[in-house]
Order: C-alpha cells, then sequence, then structure tokens
C-alpha cells in the first residue's frame, strides 16, 4: 500500500514449535485506529509485542514510515505500549511515572511539569501528580498508563487489551474517551482486543485472527455485514449458519438447504458450481416471525425465547427434515410468542450470504 | 459445631503459648545467669551484679575474636547477597533447561550436614596447600549462605512484574538504565534482608569457624574455648546474651525489610519445593 | 553488509540475544560455579580420599583400597554410633515434627490477623546463636545447673541428680528444643496452602471435622510434613555441637568420630570414609522414607 504508515511484511513467530504468528502481512495507514480481533491464543498480543521490540519476528519485516525497525531495540523504536497490567511503576507517584520516559529529553523542571500535567488533564486525571501507585483504581492505572505513553507522542500507540480488567459500564465509558482522544491526537492505534463488538466500535479497520493467521481485515461494517468465511462470520456477532447444497447458478445462486428449501442468493462473490456445499449466512435480525401465514412465509415451532430489553431472542426449529434451529432477533414486545407457539418465519433472500467452509 | 470450634481453639490456643514459652525460655536462662554474683550456675541467683558484663567489655582477645567475626560476616554478606542475585534472577526471569535440578545442587548445603562439608573443604585446601583462616572460614560460611540468600531473593524476584520492565523498554530506557531506575529499586529491600540474615547466620557460625578456622578465632569459636574454663563462664553468659539480642534485633530488621512492597504469599514458599 | 571484522562483544552480544537460556546460564555461572568449587570439588576430594591410608603427618598412600569402608561397615564402634546417631535423630525428628503440627495447626487455621506476628515469633529464635541455644540446655540440666541447683534449694533432693546430662537423653531433648523452630514453618505453609472450600466440601458430603481431618487435612500436609522431617534428620545425624556438649561419652554420635579422624585420631581417609558412608546411609533412609510416605498417601 502507497500511504503505509506500518508495513507488516511476511512475519512469522514460532516458539519451539508452535507458531503463533504465521506468515502475516499487514499495512497500517497513518492516523488509523486499527484493531487485531480474535480469541486467546490467535496471536494477536504476540503480533502487537512483535511490532513494540518485545519478540523478535523469526521471519519478515516491520517498517514504520519506510524505516525497517525489524531488529531495533524496543527502547529505540517510535512505539509506546498500554501493557495489560498497566506496568504502573510501584515505587513511583503518578507524575513520576507519567514523566518517567521524558529522562533523555532533559527538559527544564517547569517543562516537565507543564507537560505532565498537560497529559493527565488530557485523560482527565488533573491534580493526580502526587498519587501513589498503589493508591488507585484499575481505570485511573489504566489512564496514567495511557498518559505516560502519550506524553512521548509516539508515532505508534500500541494497546494490549487495556480495557479488559474493567467492569461494563466503566470499559464503555473509556471506550468512547479512547477513541475521542485518539482522535483529537491523530496517533496511529493498534489495538488489541478479543471482544468483537468492542473492535467493531472504536475501529477505523480491524483484522480478525485466528492461529496466527489473519481471517479478514476491513472497516468494521464489511466485516459485519460480509464476513468472508465461516470461522469470521461465527466470530463476529451472532450468525444463524445452515448447510446447503448449490443447486444451480445463474444470476442468483441457488442454494437448497434442508430447513428453508430453496434459497436463492445474490451474493456472487464466491465461486460455485452446482453440487458444491456450502454454508448458508443469516443474521438473526434479519429474520421475522409473524403471527399470520403470508407469501413465502415458513411454518416453525418456536422452542425457546429470550426477553433482552429491546430485542427478543427466538429459538425456532422448522418445521423441515433438518435439526438446526435458527435464531431470530425481534424488535416485539406485542404479542410476545412462547416456547410451543407457531409462527410463520419470513426472510429475504438478499440478506442471505453465501460463504465457503 | 461452634461449640466445638471454641473448644479446639482454646486448647490450641493455650498449647500454642506454652509452646512459645517453651521455645524462648531455655534461651532466656543464659542471660538470668549473666546476672549471677558468682562463678557458678545456682538457682536462685545469689546476688544480682553486672560485673561479668564489665569483665567481658574489657577483654582483649574478645575484642579480636569479634572483630574476626564481624569481617567474616560483612564479607560473607557481600558476596554470598551478591551470588544470590545472580543466580535468583538468573533463574526467575530465564526458562533454563534443567533448572531445577541446578536449583537443587545450589539448595543442598542446606541439608547436607555441616560437619561433612566443613571436612571436605578442609580436605581440599590442605591439599591444595592453602592455608586456614578467617579466608577458609568465609568460604565455609558463603556456601551455607548462597541458598538462604538465593531463597530470599527468589522469592523478591518473582513477587516483581516481569511488565515494568518491558514497560521502561517502552518509554525509551536501555537495560542499564532500567536496571537502575526500575529493577533495582524493587529488588532492594530483598537485597538488605538479605544481607542482614547472611551477616546474622555467619555471625553465629560456629562448625565452619572451628575446623576451618586457625588460632585467630571467631566470636562462637573464641565462646566455645571459654567455656573449658568455669571461672569465665559468666562472662561468656554475658557476652551470649549480648549476641542474643543483637540477632534478634538484625533478624526483625531484615524480616521488616523483606516484608516492604512483597505480597505476603511468598512467606513460606521457601522452604517446601 | 558489514566489511569490519566481527567483534567479538558484538558477536557475543548477539549470539546471547538469541539465545536467552545462554545468557541465563552465564548469570547463574558465578553462583554455580563457587556451589561447585565449595562443595562438589571438595566432596570428591573427600571421596578419593576415603580409598587412600594415612601413613603420617600429611602424608598418604594414595593406592587405592576400601579398607576404609570396611572398617567403617563393620567395626563395632562406628556401627553403634551409626545406629545411635540414627536413633536420637529419628526420635529428634518425630518428636519436634508432632510438637510443631498442632501450633502450625492453630496458626493456619485458628489465627485470624496478625498471622505474620506468629511466625515471626516462632521462627526468630532459628535465627539466633545455635551454639548458645544448645549451651543453655548444658546450663539448665547440668551437674550445677539450674534444675538441679532449683531442686536442692527447694529441699527436692540432696544431691545433684546425674541423669540428667551427658547420656543420649540429654541430646535428644536439646536437639528437640534447638531444632523446634525449623518444622513449624514447612508445615504451616502446606496447611495454610489448603482450599478452604475443600474442607468445607468435606464436612458438606459427611465428614466429622475428626474424618475430616484424617481424610482431607493430613494427607494435603504430607509434604509439609515431609519436607520438615527431611530439613530436621539429615542436619541432627551429622550434629556435632549438642553431642560435645551435653552428650559425653555415652552420647557420643558420629560427627564426634568424624571430628576425632580428623584432628587426634589423624586417620583423615577413615573419616572421609565414615563421613560418605553416613551421607549415603542418611540418603537412602530418607528417599525410602519419602518415597513409602508418597506411596502411603497416594492410597489414601
Amino acid at each position: 500500500m502507497a500511504d503505509a504508515f506500518i508495513e507488516i511484511a511476511s512475519v512469522s513467530k514460532s516458539f519451539g514449535n508452535v507458531t503463533a504468528v504465521d506468515n502475516i502481512s499487514l499495512s497500517i495507514r497513518k492516523g488509523e485506529f486499527f484493531s487485531l480481533l480474535g480469541p486467546s491464543g490467535c496471536g494477536k498480543t504476540t503480533l502487537l509485542r512483535i511490532l513494540g521490540g518485545f519478540e523478535a519476528p523469526s521471519t519478515g519485516k516491520i517498517l514504520i514510515e519506510g524505516q525497517d525497525i525489524t531488529h531495533m531495540p524496543a527502547h529505540l523504536r517510535p512505539t509506546n505500549m498500554v501493557f495489560q497490567n498497566y506496568a504502573i511503576f510501584p515505587h513511583l507517584n503518578v507524575e513520576q511515572n507519567v514523566a518517567y520516559g521524558l529522562r533523555q529529553q532533559k527538559l527544564s523542571r517547569e517543562e516537565q511539569t507543564e507537560k505532565v500535567s498537560a497529559a493527565l488533564a488530557m485523560v482527565q486525571l488533573e491534580g493526580f501528580d502526587k498519587r501513589g501507585a498503589d493508591e488507585m483504581s484499575g481505570g485511573q492505572k489504566q489512564r496514567v498508563a495511557l498518559a505516560r505513553a502519550l506524553i512521548k507522542r509516539p508515532k505508534v500507540l500500541l494497546l494490549d487489551e487495556p480495557l479488559g480488567a474493567l467492569d461494563k459500564k466503566l470499559r464503555e465509558e473509556m471506550q468512547i474517551e479512547l477513541r475521542m482522544l485518539q482522535q483529537q491526537v491523530g496517533i496511529t492505534f493498534v489495538f488489541v482486543t478479543h471482544d468483537q463488538e468492542e473492535a467493531l466500535t472504536l475501529s477505523d479497520r480491524v483484522a480478525v485472527m485466528n492461529e496466527g493467521r489473519i481471517l479478514q481485515q476491513a472497516p468494521p461494517r464489511d466485516i459485519y455485514e460480509r464476513p468472508s468465511s465461516r470461522e469470521v462470520a461465527d466470530f463476529i456477532g451472532k450468525m444463524n449458519l445452515l448447510r446447503g447444497i448449490v443447486e444451480s447458478i445463474g444470476e442468483q445462486v441457488v442454494v437448497s438447504s434442508a430447513e428453508l428449501g430453496s434459497v436463492s442468493v445474490n451474493d456472487n462473490s464466491q465461486a460455485v458450481h452446482p453440487g458444491d456445499r456450502v454454508t448458508l449466512a443469516v443474521r438473526p435480525e434479519n429474520l421475522s416471525l409473524s403471527d399470520t401465514p403470508s407469501t413465502g412465509g415458513l411454518p416453525v415451532t418456536i422452542a425457546a425465547s429470550a426477553f433482552w430489553g429491546h430485542t427478543t431472542y427466538y429459538r425456532i426449529n422448522p418445521e423441515g427434515v433438518g435439526t438446526n434451529t435458527l435464531d431470530i432477533s425481534q424488535q416485539d414486545y406485542r404479542g410476545s410468542k412462547n416456547s410451543g407457539d407457531q409462527a410463520w418465519l419470513c426472510f429475504n433472500s438478499s440478506d442471505f450470504l453465501l460463504l465457503k467452509d | 459445631m461452634n461449640r466445638n470450634m471454641k473448644l479446639a481453639s482454646r486448647i490450641l490456643g493455650t498449647y500454642a503459648v506454652i509452646y512459645v514459652a517453651y521455645l524462648y525460655l531455655p534461651v532466656l536462662f543464659l542471660p538470668l545467669f549473666s546476672f549471677n554474683d558468682s562463678i557458678y550456675i545456682s538457682f536462685p541467683l545469689r546476688g544480682w551484679t553486672l560485673k561479668w558484663y564489665q569483665v567481658m567489655l574489657a577483654n582483649e582477645a574478645l575484642h579480636r575474636a569479634l572483630m574476626n567475626s564481624l569481617k567474616v560476616g560483612i564479607t560473607t554478606a557481600l558476596i554470598s547477597t551478591v551470588l544470590g542475585i545472580l543466580g535468583a534472577r538468573a533463574v526467575t526471569r530465564y526458562r533454563l533447561p534443567g533448572q531445577k535440578p541446578v536449583v537443587g545442587v545450589i539448595m543442598l548445603p542446606l541439608v547436607v550436614p555441616e560437619i561433612i562439608l566443613a571436612m571436605a573443604l578442609l580436605i581440599l585446601i590442605l591439599r591444595l596447600g592453602g592455608s586456614l583462616g578467617l579466608v577458609s572460614i568465609a568460604a565455609g560460611h558463603i556456601l551455607i549462605c548462597v541458598p538462604f540468600a538465593m531463597v530470599v531473593l527468589m522469592s523478591r524476584f518473582e513477587g516483581f512484574d516481569r511488565s515494568l520492565e518491558e514497560a521502561s523498554h517502552d518509554l525509551g530506557e536501555n537495560s542499564w538504565w532500567t536496571f537502575w531506575r526500575v529493577t533495582f529499586p524493587n529488588v532492594l529491600p530483598g537485597i538488605v534482608a538479605s544481607l542482614l540474615l547472611t551477616f546474622t547466620i555467619s555471625f553465629d557460625e560456629f562448625i565452619m569457624a572451628f575446623f576451618l578456622g586457625s588460632t585467630n578465632p571467631t566470636l562462637p569459636v573464641f565462646m566455645w574455648n571459654q567455656l573449658r574454663f568455669p571461672k569465665l563462664l559468666p562472662g561468656v553468659l554475658a557476652l551470649g546474651a549480648y549476641i542474643l539480642i543483637a540477632s534478634v534485633f538484625i533478624v526483625l530488621l531484615a524480616e521488616w525489610f523483606r516484608r516492604r512492597n512483597a505480597s505476603d504469599t511468598q512467606t513460606g514458599d521457601m522452604i517446601i519445593g | 553488509m558489514n566489511r569490519r571484522a566481527p567483534n567479538p562483544l558484538e558477536w557475543l552480544r548477539t549470539h546471547l540475544g538469541r539465545r536467552p537460556a545462554l545468557r541465563g546460564y552465564l548469570l547463574l555461572s558465578p553462583t554455580l560455579g563457587l556451589v561447585g568449587a565449595l562443595m562438589c570439588i571438595p566432596i570428591l576430594a573427600m571421596g578419593l580420599m576415603s580409598f587412600w591410608q594415612q601413613t603420617g603427618h600429611m602424608s598418604f598412600d594414595m593406592s587405592g583400597t576400601l579398607q576404609n569402608y570396611v572398617e567403617a561397615l563393620t567395626r563395632d564402634m562406628y556401627r553403634v554410633l551409626f545406629l545411635r546417631s540414627l536413633g536420637i535423630s529419628g526420635l529428634t525428628t518425630l518428636a519436634t515434627v508432632v510438637m510443631a503440627f498442632p501450633l502450625a495447626y492453630f496458626i493456619a487455621f485458628y489465627v485470624k490477623r496478625h498471622k505474620m506476628v506468629w511466625i515471626i515469633l516462632v521462627t526468630l529464635p532459628f535465627w539466633t546463636s545455635y551454639l548458645l541455644r544448645v549451651f543453655a540446655w548444658k546450663v539448665i540440666l547440668g551437674y550445677n545447673g539450674a534444675v538441679n541447683s532449683g531442686l536442692i534449694s527447694l529441699g527436692v533432693i540432696g544431691e545433684p541428680l546425674t541423669f540428667l546430662m551427658y547420656n543420649p537423653t540429654a541430646v535428644v531433648i536439646t536437639l528437640t528444643h534447638a531444632w523446634a523452630t525449623v518444622a513449624i514453618l514447612p508445615i504451616y505453609v502446606s496447611l495454610e496452602k489448603i482450599d478452604r472450600s475443600v474442607l468445607e466440601a468435606a464436612t458438606d458430603l459427611g465428614d466429622s471435622p475428626f474424618m475430616r481431618f484424617f481424610r482431607v487435612v493430613l494427607p494435603l500436609a504430607l509434604p509439609g510434613i515431609l519436607a520438615a522431617s527431611v530439613l530436621i534428620f539429615i542436619p541432627t545425624v551429622g550434629d556435632y555441637v549438642t553431642p560435645s556438649l551435653v552428650g559425653g561419652s555415652d552420647g557420643y554420635m558420629i560427627a564426634n568420630v568424624i571430628q576425632f579422624q580428623f584432628s587426634r585420631g589423624s586417620n583423615w581417609p577413615s573419616g572421609a570414609a565414615i563421613s560418605l558412608t553416613s551421607m549415603t546411609i542418611v540418603a537412602v533412609l530418607v528417599a525410602a522414607f519419602a518415597w513409602s510416605a508418597r506411596r502411603l498417601s497416594g492410597r489414601n
């Protein structure tokens, strides 16, 4: 990519005979909020640590603004990291922690204090200067770690699951703050998380990883609406996945599935032939239930329902031959249906995705 | 259920108090008789006097022995602590192949009877044509103190968050600066505790000092020699009282340092496994 | 690429950078080296000497012979001393562990606050002079000692009791007291580590406190008990100070004869052989004891 700010070229990392990162190539643009998303053990943290200089890649190169930093030691890199457990120095107070990386700049007392105050203000911790390291909550420590990293104005900020240890409400607040902060300072963020909602909310682009490989990298909307494979679809949001066999191809691809019969899918992105086994994917919010039979509606039985506030989830058994159940999410507080009720399933073919296994 | 527990608590509590009394009382006899106005031990005391303390303080040979013990003790403390730091860091920072047996070997001096260690060292030194004296004593002391130093420092290093060093690197400091700005301050209490502990062990140690020493005795050997002269017995007891108090003080100090900023779970993992 | 001749320091740095295990061992080498030089090599030297024979002051016949070992294993005196030492140590170990257990149990389960205060209180004596602690018993049990003087002045007895001192019993009493603190810490640690919810589960499943102690607490405390036993048994077998001060000739232990051989007895090879023999016997006993204890608790 021509305007690549960070270029990760064919990077692999093995520990003994375990391959943590498997030939990954990525380009990250300047000023981007880029997330690495995946389950535990998928290699995202390892990749981040390679970027930061805490692991050396087994093969491959890393370039930042065209400069090859692959073998550059961590303390010389233009990156700074916010560690998962914050790594606040216990023997220093907040001010000393935040000012830690400024030692080489040999600033005067006033200059340093000024910078520290500005950094603390940026993370909304004004007045915390003299606090001891053990006198803070998790959320406060996290912001100190952030201020400490940002005060050095790095080219890239690396964040290793920084919000993982916070409770839900605090986490959501911090997510908004982080996003605003990033846009305010304009620094490139590389963010690691296993929480897909978080990744989708915060990022300009997301790379979904598993087993050391990148499954898909795209803006959040694309990943959500058009997951490129069954693996990605399974990981992002809730998705109904049905097995089917291609009947015919043409303007639309007709797939027959045991549960839904023949479905005409608009998705031409996959190269398929009649007789291929494929996966049909449809989001629960793209299915709906109705009380009255209507054209194209399939009779189904409701197996279970769950009330979620603004939505109700239904699990239904199609009265077909298939054994799969389907999940439907519906904004529907009237006529709430119960287990055992009969209803009719309605869907739009254009909402279906075709995925190769 | 609760009544049983209360009863058990009371029984065990009483036992605990008796046990602690059992631990301390016999040792308290020594200072007691050092006040006795007689060269014979008698109970009850025949007169109360401080003259033995004065006699002891004036004793030239005792001063020399004390100096010897201090020299050996300080040397032992410094060297075994430094070796303990290196060893503890190596074992906690790196995944070493064959780590368990290697650490086991380093810990062996804790369980091999001291007399065997002393004799073996004696054999080697004399066969190599070396001479006995304060240096050979220090060598023996270092051998038995290194395991203690390592145990104290390993628990300190283990409780030390590795990402702190990574954070320091990340923020621009190289290994040298990282060590002095982050690692050292956090490990310092352990280092001080190790110095105090190893000094105390060396100061009180008798076997190595006896078998590996020459005519220039350390304090414990000096006391042992005095035991042959009953006239000087109370003086020895007075000396013993001093040493007891000093040791207790140093050990309490060492414990205080060891616990500063450390987590509580590491206390006893020392000896087990 | 680099045209300069490879700088040895740089070469070292790259190689060490790539092999963290190497760096670790480099760091460990001074400590390991010292232990090797001060313990392993001397013991090897001792082993070597055990096959020699003493021919005069500091002169030896270095043709190898097993004579010293034969003597060590067959002479009556040595056998008596071995057995006596093992017996004394065994009794001491048993006594200290049994006495320490209730205390460790108390601190682990019944002390809620200030556990550390108790632990420090109880382990403090260990760090004071061993010589003094042994000597204290000499003062207490001696002919002119505290017990005798006290009993005489109370009029209970007319003459000082002689059976208190200079026999194996005095040695056992003294050793038990001197090593009491060593037993507490390992037992305490293994009791402390027991997950409290496991005890609750046992009660929930029907065990009375008595049964629960034998079925759950004791097996889980076994590693600590084992550690304490080993830590006391091995050093006490080779103890020199205690038998010298309170044992008399009846209470002689193996360390006394070893010291004799190295000084007035002037038979270093014999001393070496006896040392190594006793070390081996003790090691074998401890290994057998540990193995059987593990098997027993495993079965339970």
